[in-house]
């Protein structure tokens, strides 16, 4: 039974977010996403589940992850908005600390919860594509907490990119399989990932890492990684005693978006802005905003906002994060965006290198540069709101794996 | 009667199945398809697939993985598919022409506009590898208004609870895929190829064509005995990576050793011999 009212009763029973959502995936696969959907509705239904899940995320995890004041960067955009002459402007930003997480990121939410609806389902394989290699360093951890075989797909051309997590994943016991194919990066990884599990279907479970792909995977990544907004929630009320006036959060696939998104959607009070990565600007054509300069089509098991051209072929996403490098979306986002209830801006390469460089300088936190994206749309925003709003700014994942990517755009060898 | 159940029913009429052959369109180039579609049929095929191409094929092996990209590479549109379906239906009237792909190009500009703009062009049915009964709303009402088959996939994993619903709306054939995996690569065993088949045809009328891993002559009389159809995709899509804008002679000599082999293979009796 839906809520009336309510924005946080998507999907319906047939994984559709409005026009959104779906199951576009080949007739082999069909039986297994069915057999996913009835096992998450009892997995769901089941305090053992639960228990064991919020167990995981405390001990093994490290949740709850603080929701911290950033005291300094609230003051240096207070300082811009009087030097613009307005003295009065400038919100409190908090971050949300998800790059605090084991492995670094917010993608190990969703893994620990996945892994554990492939053990209730008897599955013993574990498959999952991967971009910049943070949720292929995710599925390899959980997969090796349960001794359970794990191959991971990953394009040539990322392999190439990102060398340490590759290595991260191999000292988990991992087999990370090059995707030589198209253009040998994340949305053909996900290709290849499908490939395996459609001639693996009897003993595979497949981990995708996004609030992405055929119903039921947006619905659960999304709960599971709403672990994020409903802990924000608890952490703003006893800090400030009371909702935030607004949520920035990064979108790629937009999981940590959605985690953090989803617990306020009926607070209407709480705006919200997701992120996209503008690339070399919308106009260049070189970016990977899916809202900003896409439109609806079918992809990867979803009707969702694509970057594709007029024959529906898909086009290559460009953005310097790797994780923000894909020519899609989760549905749930495409949704909130038609429906209005979720603001999407772009924010280009150039503006996140900008404002990675600032966190590191006045926080003391070197953030991923998918959040350093977030943190970019914040400077720009902040500086417009009152002294007395409250911005809750989802700090997704930590900047360790990103120096080499850094490095190379301030042209320092390292 | 439709082309693909008049030719399912003479088929069936000379005791033996049909040869379905599948090629993507636009590979080598869009000018070069029709020379290929015609030696399909020279070589004796009884069905046409053409394969549309898409940038993210994910239910195809490497062969036609490479031929998506080749395709593309030419710059191969929508349009050119429906004019290199327009052309082949003046040139072969009798012959029927199914379109294969994915999803994300036959909705790009509405289900309604592809079933129109494909009727228009003669194509008699089409299959979406990605568009399962549960969103049959996007494509399957419009194809049906405009008298386009909407043929269905059954797969090693469509069970009994679950094959009524793959059924519900199907027509032209039901398209068996042999093995639980993509285009090219392995084959079934006989034995369960001949089970799946009985199972099927105990569910419908609509004939039965098997694919996924068929190359040889002697794989293709085997499942001939046994199926409504045969469907030879990778191998020729292999022969075009070889032979580019001159596959057209190979391709011919392949196809012609097929339909030899189907031609020879005697079908098992006790089967409906009338499937359409």
């Amino acid at each position: 039974m839906t809520l009336a009212n309510s924005l946080r009763s998507q999907p319906d029973a047939r994984g559709h977010f409005g026009q959104f959502g779906g199951r576009y995936v080949a007739e082999t696969l069909m039986p297994l996403i069915l057999d996913l959907d009835a096992e998450y509705r009892r997995a769901k239904a089941d305090p053992a589940f639960r228990a064991e899940f919020e167990s995981l995320l405390k001990h093994y995890v490290g949740r709850e992850s603080p929701l911290y004041y950033a005291e300094r960067l609230t003051e240096m955009l207070r300082q811009k908005a009087a030097d613009d002459g307005q003295p009065e402007c400038g919100a409190k930003i908090y971050l949300k600390r998800e790059d605090l997480n084991h492995t670094g990121a917010h993608k190990i939410n969703n893994c620990v919860g996945q892994i554990l609806l492939a053990r209730r389902m008897g599955k013993t394989r574990i498959i999952a594509e991967t971009g910049a290699g943070q949720h292929g360093v995710a599925t390899a951890t959980v997969a090796a907490r349960y001794g359970l075989p794990c191959t991971i797909f990953m394009g040539a051309r990322d392999i190439e990119r990102q060398q340490p997590n590759v290595f991260r994943m191999r000292l988990l016991g991992a087999e990370v399989r090059p995707v030589t194919s198209g253009a040998q990066t994340l949305k053909d990884a996900m290709n290849e990932a499908l490939r395996d599990w459609v001639a693996n279907v009897h003993d595979t479970f497949y981990i995708i890492g996004t609030a992405a792909g055929p119903h039921p995977y947006p619905e659960l990544v999304r709960d599971f990684q709403s672990v994020i907004g409903i802990e924000a929630r608890a952490q703003i009320l006893e800090a400030e005693g009371r909702l935030p006036d607004m949520l920035i959060a990064c979108v790629g696939g937009g999981s940590n978006a959605i985690g953090l998104f989803h617990p306020f959607l009926d607070d209407p009070d709480v705006a919200m802005v997701g992120v996209e990565a503008a690339g070399h600007g919308i106009e260049s054509g070189e970016h990977a905003a899916s809202l900003t300069g896409g439109s609806p089509g079918v992809l990867h098991g979803n009707r969702t906002y694509l970057l594709q051209d007029e024959d529906g072929q898909i086009t290559e996403a460009h953005s310097i994060s790797a994780g923000l490098d894909y020519p899609g979306i989760g549905p749930e986002h495409s949704w909130l965006h038609d429906i209005g209830r979720v603001k999407y801006v772009p924010v280009t390469d150039d503006e996140a290198m900008a404002s990675f460089q600032t966190c590191c300088q006045l926080e003391g936190i070197i953030p991923a540069l998918e959040s350093s994206h977030a943190l970019a749309a914040a400077e720009k925003i902040a500086p417009k709101m009152g002294k007395d709003q409250v911005i809750v700014l989802n700090l997704s994942g930590r900047g360790d794996k990103d120096i080499f990517t850094v490095a190379d755009v301030l042209g320092v060898k390292l | 009667m439709s082309r693909l159940s008049a030719r399912f029913a003479a088929c069936a009429a000379e005791g033996r199945a049909a040869l379905v052959t599948f090629v993507t369109g636009g590979d080598p180039t869009p000018g070069a398809t029709g020379a290929i579609l015609d030696a399909l049929v020279a070589g004796g095929a009884d069905v046409i697939e053409l394969g549309m191409p898409f940038t993210d094929p994910m239910a195809d092996g490497p062969a036609i993985q490479r031929a998506n990209l080749r395709s593309l590479a030419a710059g191969t549109t929508t349009m050119d598919l429906l004019t290199i379906a327009t052309a082949f239906r003046s040139r072969h009237p009798d012959v029927p022409l199914v379109l294969m792909g994915y999803a994300n190009p036959m909705v790009r500009r509405g289900g309604d506009w592809f079933a129109e703009h494909a009727g228009a062009a003669g194509v008699d049915g089409v299959i979406c590898v990605d568009l399962p009964p549960e969103e049959d709303q996007d494509l399957g009402p419009a194809l049906r208004a405009k008298g386009v088959d909407f043929i269905r996939l059954a797969t090693p994993t469509t069970d009994a609870a679950r094959l009524p619903s793959v059924l519900e709306g199907a027509s032209g054939f039901i398209y068996y895929v042999s093995v639980a995996g993509i285009t090219g690569l392995q084959q079934a065993v006989q034995g369960s190829i001949e089970t799946a088949v009985a199972k099927l045809k105990a569910a419908t009328e609509l004939p039965i064509a098997v694919g996924f891993g068929v190359r040889t002559p002697e794989q293709a009389a085997a499942i001939g005995r046994v199926a409504d159809g045969v469907v030879v995709g990778s191998a020729i899509v292999e022969l075009v990576g070889e032979h580019g804008d001159k596959a057209a002679g190979p391709v011919r000599d392949y196809v012609a050793s097929l339909a030899a082999a189907v031609r020879t293979a005697q079908r098992e009796r006790g089967q409906k011999e009338n499937a359409a």
